[in-house]
């Protein structure tokens, strides 16, 4: 049997250069070279595949989001992931379980409301439902008055799911290693080459290459990476954890989200509560896990499901994240010619990885950027026109 | 666990703060700046790896503004002070 991805010499010289092997770095490369015959294409890796945020997701794939631009954008990367397993010859696990947002408060309903409206104009399944609803769907909630902040609607959303996201990884380095892309893992990029604001070359731990193209798909990194073309971006780069159960019996079917409590919880095939909340109270390239977090954690799922208050907590990690200030993504052109952005991914990101790095690889093939993403170019922000996506994005993920 | 001194209460747990950014100069001229210049101080961030002079707010305590020096990678912090125009640029 042969490897997923072969191990290669760096070539001196590549069409396009990718840095960073998470999901969307690796499916550029994978759309670059399938669909547009740009096969001479590097993905670079500073440690190993899959290790920095795709690895490290709680894997909630959703598109219930409350800008329009945005439905249609995520909406396109769940069609993608329904038809992912077929395409990439792997079992990626899309389980399309149910995604419930809870309410505990009038503010939440009402976000909730406008979101379901846009949602369903854009074509997306998605309602306001009531408690005794709730209730039947996920009967472990406690729904009565007796909570500090008691639920009182939610927002339903049944194509949400969640996803084994190692396997999208290791599908697109696959498919992408089939096409001809060499994914350089241990290859840490140090420089980025300028001359006239345009892209030259790559500095690496490895030596040196030569490319007109390069895509900065390092997430919680992108700054450093932006830094070494001379560019600043509107990113804050913060750790965001989670945590998982040790396995139980089967009992929770839906992704459950509280905004309120700042928790959410789904339950893994394995039986593992994988548990998670907002990004930590201050920005820090660290990934260390926190007492509190897992303090404040525990207690906020137990006001939500008391039943849960003898399970025991198995592991805590963190990963670092790329927040932008309207939770919204920056993808596409940089002032520094040959330098693509697809960077600001926050808390967000994996579930888009599908639809960014094929609207990616269109916008670095055609040099033209594709209608579905120009609501998230680098320059919205000098135009003072940026997204607003902080009320369908700030917890749920 | 993190501890901050605080410049006027000592040495305090993180938890007392809130982060205020890292710190970045306003336009000199407010009334002359122009929508780049604007845009570049609201939203456009260093956001190093590496040390980082930042803002930090005693909420929980006297609700003192000061600054720190902080490593982001490894969170040591080296140094806080309050503001003055002497210690800022
Ligand atoms: C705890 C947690 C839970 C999350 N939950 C969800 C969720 O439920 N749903 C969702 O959609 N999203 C979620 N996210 C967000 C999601 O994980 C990220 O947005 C997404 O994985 C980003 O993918 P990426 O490929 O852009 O970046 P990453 O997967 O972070 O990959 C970037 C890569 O760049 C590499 N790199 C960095 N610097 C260099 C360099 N100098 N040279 C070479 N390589 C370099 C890194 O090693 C890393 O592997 C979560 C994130 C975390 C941390
Ligand atoms: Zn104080």
């Amino acid at each position: 049997m042969s490897r997923m991805w072969q191990v290669h010499e760096l070539r001196d010289r590549y069409d396009a250069v990718i840095i960073g092997g998470g999901a969307h770095g690796l499916c550029c490369a994978y759309y670059l070279a399938s669909e547009h015959g740009i096969n001479n294409v590097a993905v670079l890796e500073k440690r190993y595949i899959g290790s920095g945020g795709s690895g490290r997701n709680t894997a909630i794939v959703r598109s219930n989001y409350l800008t329009p631009a945005g439905v249609r954008f995520y909406d396109a990367s769940l069609k993608l992931y329904e038809r992912m397993a077929v395409e990439l010859d792997i079992n990626v696990m899309l389980s399309q379980r149910g995604h419930i947002t809870l309410a505990h408060n009038d503010i939440s309903l009402r976000t909730m409301r406008r979101r379901a409206e846009v949602n369903r104009l854009q074509g997306v399944e998605s309602r306001l439902i009531l408690p005794d609803e709730i209730k039947q769907l996920c009967p472990v909630l406690d729904v009565s008055d007796r909570p500090r902040y008691p639920i009182i609607g939610a927002l339903y959303h049944p194509p949400g799911g969640i996803i084994r996201h190692d396997a999208v990884v290791w599908g697109y380095a696959h498919q992408a290693d089939a096409h001809g892309v060499h994914i350089h893992q241990m290859t840490e990029v140090t420089g980025i080459e300028v001359s006239g604001a345009k892209v030259t070359g790559v500095k690496t731990n490895r030596g040196q290459i030569k490319t007109e193209t390069v895509l900065n798909a390092t997430a919680g990194w992108c700054s450093t990476i932006s830094a070494m073309a001379g560019l600043r971006l509107p990113v804050i780069t913060s750790p965001l954890q989670a945590a998982v159960t040790e396995p139980l019996k089967p009992f929770l079917d839906v992704v459950v989200v509280s905004g309120s409590l700042h928790v959410y919880v789904s339950q893994s095939d394995r039986g593992e509560l994988v548990m998670g909340a907002s990004v930590d109270p201050f920005p820090s390239y660290s990934s260390r896990g926190s007492l509190d977090f897992a303090e404040s954690l525990a207690s906020h799922i137990i006001e939500l499901m008391p039943g849960l208050q003898r399970v025991r907590l198995m592991r805590q990690w963190a990963g670092i994240v790329d927040m932008t200030p309207d939770y919204s993504p920056i993808m596409g052109f940089t002032p520094v010619e040959g330098f693509f952005v697809d960077v600001g991914w926050g808390t967000y990101g994996f579930k888009a990885s599908p639809i960014a790095g094929k609207m990616l690889a269109e916008c670095i093939a055609t040099k033209r950027t594709p209608d579905l993403i120009t609501p998230f170019s680098l320059s919205r922000f000098n135009e003072f026109d940026l997204m607003g996506e902080a009320g369908a994005a700030s917890v749920g993920h | 666990m993190l501890i901050l001194k605080c410049p006027n209460c000592g040495q305090r747990n993180v938890s007392e703060f809130r982060n205020g950014g890292e710190y970045r100069p306003r336009p000199s001229r407010p009334l002359d700046a122009d929508d780049q210049q604007w845009s570049n101080y609201v939203f456009f961030r260093h956001n190093v790896s590496g040390l980082q002079k930042e803002w930090w707010y005693h909420r929980n305590g006297c609700g003192l503004w000061f600054l720190a020096e902080r490593h982001t990678k490894t969170n040591e912090i080296l140094s806080t002070f309050r503001w003055g125009p002497d210690r800022t640029e």
